[in-house]
């Protein structure tokens, strides 16, 4: 027996089945602890609580809602939610970043100054906090009947009021997907097995896409358009109360900036991390053939920087999403938030928590897939890439 | 034939300043819109916080809200609820030295001669006591505050050294286990690492405060505050993990071959040869880890705990000074930037001095 165990092979064995067994063990206790106390509550488990209605509210939506809805449609809006709030800090963050970042990789030395100063400022202060502060800020602005009023943005402790374009959400939701489609369709057709003409053909052809891609999209709402109204719709006052444009919620409003005030202060460093990896050689030879500096710019030190940047930019992005669970510290209607409130209705606590769990992972295996496969299809090919 | 050397002139001040901000007309542009940017920030900012700024509370709270500026009189009649929360009054002088023992022991792990295995531990477990000892009380005379009663600047302190206490030996473990050769171990570990990683860190707080009592039997429930710490050192661990096994994997193989070629024994190896190169390999990442997870200890707000954030918002939610809300959430800014700023500032000293010695 004693020579049975100092046998490595069996020695090895005894130990993954102790290891992987104790975890199992810890988890199925766990589990069957949890079942037995919310079965004393009076709680079945299982997920047939998906298809009874809530009996609450969501304060943020983009799909119809309505107490009557089922649990399931709930969560699949938490989710919609939770993308949407997600792509719209993560555009504004990439926006403010590559702007900031630019700026601290600039040859002037003001510039270089204030990108640093955003950075430090910014970056040093908890994300939690600075939703508090916007939060507070945007909840203090003035009542609709003396709002803050620019260009026909409206500025309220409603929400901020913007203009619309007067069309059904069908042709709306349409032609977004023709602007997507424009923005990718180039991109997508650049990639030279697609099309093998000389370059100068290949950007007539990308750009003839583009263009007709966004002409759709202003067929589209043209068509869309609701009759007798005007072109766009403007927010203004009516009684006590706002009428017209559309109407940004404090809380999404809140959560938009700050992901893009904090993200934006990591990304500016992810954007100067990569020119700063651009070898100088390259910039030099480029110089040198007699590029002006704005198509060294962009032939040369963007393409080179982009891809240094695009791995560690993908895990931002998916930091920046498990950031919208902050929502739930002003009460948008997240991910996260519809779990934590289906826990304090329903009770059916382990279920909610394990579609938390699997609705995150998705989520972030996804963006990783996606990123990853962007990542293949412009990595620099050939084994001489450096020197 | 005699060659007459002659320096070029040097450039004037002025020369210098054309060459450095208006050498082309871009540039001139660029210039002149970040200087009427800085000007215009620095001058709103000075003139709120300094110029048109009340700072006495003897006017009370009608005096500071019709001043133009910021009103710092609510810090000077709230500064004690936003340090000390709900802490007894007449004990708060416990608080703050706890604090002060937190700071020093901070600082004190920051000096190379500590960095040895036995005199951090030393250190960080001495520091820990101190100030458990100090806030808790019911020793020495001092009059027992349960845990309940703590709050602001102490207890987001609390919070973050004992996440990183737990979570650090934590990490050092889940490292080694997932580069185990032992398939079962390693992969089970890198579930556990990725599952953990891919979850926002206000969900795992969520489940350990109201989800976890459930789960666990009653005499391994313990209070609240425990398990939130607890769940926030499993996830330091899942990132400080990965930090560790990189610096491990930037660890010559050699070395290790070296060791078990000397006879040495696995934890000989691992304590001896591994681990002090390794953690000196993730020493920059791992301060950046810190500056994270004492950031994220804010999180702890939202499953109800009293920190300082929560005080902050306790010191102008209430009655008359419910307006001075920027001038809270800057001060409180203001002490969170001190803290990270100071970290992170380290951290890139460290990693300038280690990039010195590699050369």
């Amino acid at each position: 027996m004693v020579s049975l165990l100092r046998n490595q092979k069996v020695h090895n064995a005894l130990l993954q089945v102790l290891y992987v067994g104790s975890i199992a063990a810890m988890v199925l206790a766990g589990i069957v602890i949890a079942r037995r106390n919310l079965a004393d509550q009076g709680i079945t488990s299982g997920f047939d609580f998906l298809f009874k209605s809530t009996g609450w509210d969501v304060n943020f939506s983009l799909l119809p809602a309505t107490a009557n809805d089922p649990y399931w449609w709930y969560f699949l809006i938490g989710i919609i939610n939770t993308l949407f709030l997600g792509s719209v800090g993560l555009i504004l963050a990439t926006i403010v970043g590559t702007i900031v970042g630019l700026a601290r990789t600039s040859s002037n030395d003001l510039a270089r100054l204030l990108g640093r100063t955003y950075v430090d400022i910014f970056r040093n202060i908890p994300l939690i906090l600075q939703v508090f502060f916007w939060y507070a800020i945007i909840t203090h602005l003035p009542t609709p009947r003396s709002a803050h009023e620019a260009w026909g943005f409206l500025l309220t402790s409603r929400g901020l009021y913007i203009p619309f374009p007067n069309v059904g959400s069908a042709a709306f939701a349409a032609a977004t997907v023709a602007v997507i489609a424009a923005i990718v369709l180039p991109a997508w057709l650049g990639r030279t097995s697609r099309l093998a003409q000389p370059i100068g053909q290949r950007h007539t052809i990308q750009f003839a896409a583009a263009a007709a891609a966004l002409a759709c999209s202003a067929i589209i709402l043209a068509l869309g358009r609701l009759p007798d109204t005007p072109l766009l719709d403007f927010p203004a006052l009516q009684g006590l109360n706002l009428r017209g444009g559309l109407r940004i919620p404090p809380e999404f409003a809140t959560l938009a900036i700050a992901i893009a005030i904090y993200g934006g202060s990591y990304i500016a460093e992810i954007v100067r991390g990569g020119f700063k990896s651009v070898g100088t050689g390259q910039v030099e030879a480029a110089l040198s053939l007699g590029l002006s500096p704005w198509r060294v710019f962009t032939l040369v030190r963007l393409p080179l920087a982009l891809r240094a940047m695009l791995p560690i930019l993908a895990n931002q992005y998916v930091w920046l999403m498990k950031a919208t669970t902050m929502g739930i510290a002003v009460g948008l209607t997240d991910f996260f938030m519809i779990v934590a409130l289906t826990i304090n209705h329903s009770g059916q606590t382990l279920e909610a928590i394990g579609i938390l769990m699997a609705g995150f992972l998705a989520i972030n295996l996804s963006l990783a897939a996606v990123f990853n496969r962007i990542n293949k299809a412009i990595a620099l090919k050939g084994n001489q890439l450096r020197g | 034939m005699e060659m007459v050397l002659v320096a070029p002139p040097a450039p004037g001040r002025l020369e210098d300043l054309k060459r450095r901000f208006f050498a082309t007309p871009l540039q001139a542009v660029v210039s002149l819109a970040c200087l009427t940017i800085m000007v215009f920030l620095v001058w709103k900012l000075l003139n709120w916080a300094v110029f048109s700024a009340v700072f006495t509370t003897s006017g009370g709270p009608e005096a500071c809200q019709a001043a133009a500026g910021a009103c710092w009189s609510v810090i000077a009649a709230r500064w004690r609820i936003i340090f000390f929360g709900l802490y007894p009054y007449e004990e708060q002088w416990r608080s703050a030295l706890a604090c002060v023992a937190v700071v020093v022991m901070t600082v004190l792990s920051c000096i190379p001669a500590f960095w040895t295995g036995r005199r951090i531990a030393l250190v960080w477990g001495a520091g820990t006591g101190l100030f458990y000892v100090l806030m808790k009380g019911g020793v020495l005379g001092l009059a027992h505050v349960g845990e309940e009663a703590w709050g602001g600047l102490a207890l987001t302190l609390f919070i973050f050294v004992t996440t990183c206490l737990i979570g650090f030996p934590l990490a050092i473990c889940l490292a080694l286990l997932r580069r185990s050769e032992l398939p079962w171990i390693s992969r089970t570990t890198g579930l556990i690492i990725d599952g953990v990683r891919s979850l926002p860190l206000i969900s795992i707080l969520f489940t350990f405060a109201v989800v976890l009592p459930f789960a666990l039997p009653q005499w391994l429930q313990g209070d609240k505050l425990y398990r939130v710490i607890l769940g926030s050192a499993l996830f330091f661990s899942a990132y400080q993990a990965e930090i560790v096994r990189g610096g491990m994997q930037g660890v010559a193989t050699g070395q290790e071959e070296a060791a078990m070629a000397l006879g040495m024994r696995y934890w000989q190896r691992i304590s001896r040869i591994l681990l002090p190169q390794a953690m000196r390999n993730a020493m920059p990442a791992t301060i950046n880890q810190f500056v994270i997870s004492f950031k994220e200890t804010s999180l702890v707000v939202i499953v109800g705990f009293f920190e300082i954030l929560a005080s902050g918002n306790a010191a102008y939610g209430t009655g008359e000074w419910r307006f001075a809300y920027v001038e809270v959430y800057a001060f409180i800014a203001f002490i969170y930037f001190i803290f990270v700023f100071s970290l992170s500032r380290y951290g890139a000293f460290l990693e300038r001095r280690m990039s010195v010695s590699e050369r």
